[in-house]
């Protein structure tokens, strides 16, 4: 990848999560850790991977994708508010009983937003429906679908992950935001995943380790996916909850928590100096 | 007498049938096709057909899947597991999108027979009619479920159908002109001191138990309720007021189905006496089916008697 391109991802990325992190503030509510962890990919899949048209939000043939760590909404709505779906200005609507930005993933009221998600461990299976229908149409279009570390402990995932190998579906590809932590702790000791490659291999997947904070990697990562064939591939993303926010990385307190005004200032003030130095 | 066949039976018939004609459905079971009867399905269109394993949560998510993409997925598997092992599922991920999904639960009631408990499931009308936007069918006989697979491949949502184990008595068929509408039920037999309003499988049970109180001098009138939600209100409330007593007759527990349903209707519009019919808050057991209905009272014999009941409550 160039380095302006780089620059510039890096920008949006900081833009998203300064984004996101208001919508938390300005509601109190919501996950601001996870949604952190996933704004670089989240970016590298609505900035470079997918083909997707922001004025035709259900074009037959896009690429499509499901926040299957449906929580994640301050990580989803900024980037498709930036993507172009709609205006940045109905973010302030995020959680409010008048407006349509439901706290998790709403497919029917929020422009982009391909499967409606929240409860744990369930989008991997819509993501593996999607990619189905479009081998039965001899579609070409890829489908995502990103995952918590903590969220892959639900069976269903496993359910899942034997239906997509079971029909070979090179057309999607999972992705892992592997930050190691949970609500209730360091994912290791609430409930261990790893070893998450060799899990993934058994269940007949292609396995990808990324940086999931590295555009280079990230782009490569994808890359990859794409060109295996037969069967279908996931992606270990490397992740910081908190990522970008000083205070919040690497601590679980954040999984769900929303900022108080001086913390938000700080968090503020970190971003615009990236978004700043990025655009400088 | 009508051709016997299990409803199990003519919705596998009627999903071939209907193939060609909806080249968007595709069938989706849980390693039960020879069972919920959608295995001649699979013969004739191999590829609209996935058999996802002994894995309902992931079926369910799947379809959700499918559909997002336009398909008009089928899920299969016994009622206990399409309603009760993927409630999540089918709440979250199919019915609060609203997403074209027709969730299949065979085998349902105590009319499974042998399998006992674990696979009698008494409690999907119930776990379905309660999630918002849920569709809930349950037709009596082979002729009907055959317009009843049709209609639900023309209806646009998700929906819950019910398909019966045993051979049933087919009924429908021979009355002239038999239409199948969702959520309008129909009066198979006309009557005027108390209205049966039955279900599934109970519906052949209430046309005997109207003949049992004929010979003792009571008209009453039989309502087939196919669809259990969004209930016919208009039907039920006027059999409430012209008929004065009602019992509803299901073969599931009689807490949140078919006879909460019209209890719920009639004590808000127009309160005469409901009688509940059906297994009385229970677990099933084990035996040959028709033994097993006769042992927790699912009978003509008993409806008769709750008709008596719910005709002394009047006052």
């Amino acid at each position: 990848m160039q380095l302006d391109r780089i620059k510039e991802l890096s920008a949006i990325a900081a833009k998203a999560r300064l984004a996101g992190v208001s919508m938390v503030y300005g509601c109190a509510s919501g996950h601001p850790g996870g949604s952190l962890s996933s704004m670089d990919i989240l970016t590298m899949l609505y900035f470079e991977k997918m083909n997707i048209d922001p004025a035709n939000p259900k074009m037959a043939d896009r690429d499509r994708f499901v926040l299957s760590k449906g929580h994640c909404t301050p990580a989803l709505y900024p980037i498709l508010a930036l993507r172009g779906f709609f205006p940045e200005e109905e973010l302030k609507m995020f959680r409010s009983i008048d407006g349509h930005m439901s706290g998790h993933a709403e497919m029917n009221h929020v422009k982009g937003v391909d499967m409606s998600t929240g409860s744990l461990g369930q989008g991997l299976s819509a993501a593996v429906g999607m990619a189905l229908a479009s081998k039965m149409d001899g579609k070409t279009n890829r489908v995502y679908a990103l995952m918590g570390d903590g969220e892959i402990a639900e069976g269903q995932i496993w359910e899942a992950a034997m239906s997509a190998a079971k029909y070979n579906l090179d057309n999607l590809c999972g992705i892992v935001d592997v930050n190691g932590l949970q609500i209730d702790g360091a994912t290791k000791d609430v409930m261990p995943s790893e070893p998450l490659d060799k899990k993934w291999e058994a269940f007949g997947w292609n396995v990808i380790k990324a940086d999931g904070h590295d555009f280079e990697s990230l782009d490569k990562a994808f890359d990859e996916a794409a060109a295996c064939k037969g069967k279908p591939s996931v992606i270990l993303a490397k992740t910081v909850k908190g990522k970008g926010v000083s205070f919040m990385e690497n601590n679980a307190g954040w999984h769900g928590k929303a900022p108080n005004a001086e913390q938000f200032e700080q968090a503020k003030a970190e971003l615009e100096a990236v978004i700043k130095e990025m655009e400088g | 007498m009508g051709e016997v066949i299990a409803t199990r039976a003519a919705y596998g018939k009627a999903l071939v049938k209907y193939a060609e004609q909806y080249p968007e459905l595709v069938v989706l079971d849980a390693d039960l096709s020879g069972s919920t009867m959608t295995k001649d399905f699979s013969k004739a269109c191999p590829e609209r057909f996935f058999n996802m394993g002994i894995a309902e949560a992931n079926m369910a998510g799947v379809a959700a899947g499918l559909a997002a993409a336009g398909k008009k997925p089928f899920i299969n598997s016994f009622a206990m597991f399409s309603s009760g092992r993927a409630w999540e599922q089918v709440r979250n991920s199919i019915c609060y999108p609203g997403l074209n999904v027709k969730v299949i639960g065979s085998h349902g009631g105590l009319s499974v027979g042998e399998d006992g408990a674990t696979h009698q499931c008494i409690e999907d009308l119930a776990l379905m009619r309660v999630i918002p936007g849920m569709t809930v069918l349950c037709p009596c006989d082979g002729y009907e479920m055959e317009l009843a697979v049709k209609a639900l491949l023309d209806y646009e949502g998700p929906a819950y159908m019910r398909l019966g184990r045993l051979a049933v008595e087919t009924v429908t068929d021979a009355i002239e002109g038999y239409s199948f509408e969702i959520g309008k039920g129909v009066v198979l037999k006309d009557g005027t001191d108390v209205t049966i309003i039955a279900v599934g499988m109970m519906v052949q049970e209430a046309l005997k138990a109207a003949e049992l109180l004929a010979a003792e001098g009571i008209s009453a009138r039989v309502i087939n309720m196919h669809t259990i939600k969004p209930l016919d209100t208009e039907l039920v409330l006027k059999a409430a007021a012209e008929t004065g007593a009602i019992v509803t007759s299901e073969e599931a527990n009689i807490i949140n189905g078919l006879g909460s349903a019209v209890a719920e209707v009639v004590a808000e519009n127009c309160p005469v006496p409901v009688v509940r019919h059906g297994v009385n808050d229970e677990f099933g057991r084990s035996g040959k089916a028709n033994l097993v209905l006769k042992a927790f009272g699912l009978t003509a014999e008993v409806i008769a008697e709750k008709a008596k009941l719910a005709i002394s409550k009047k006052k």
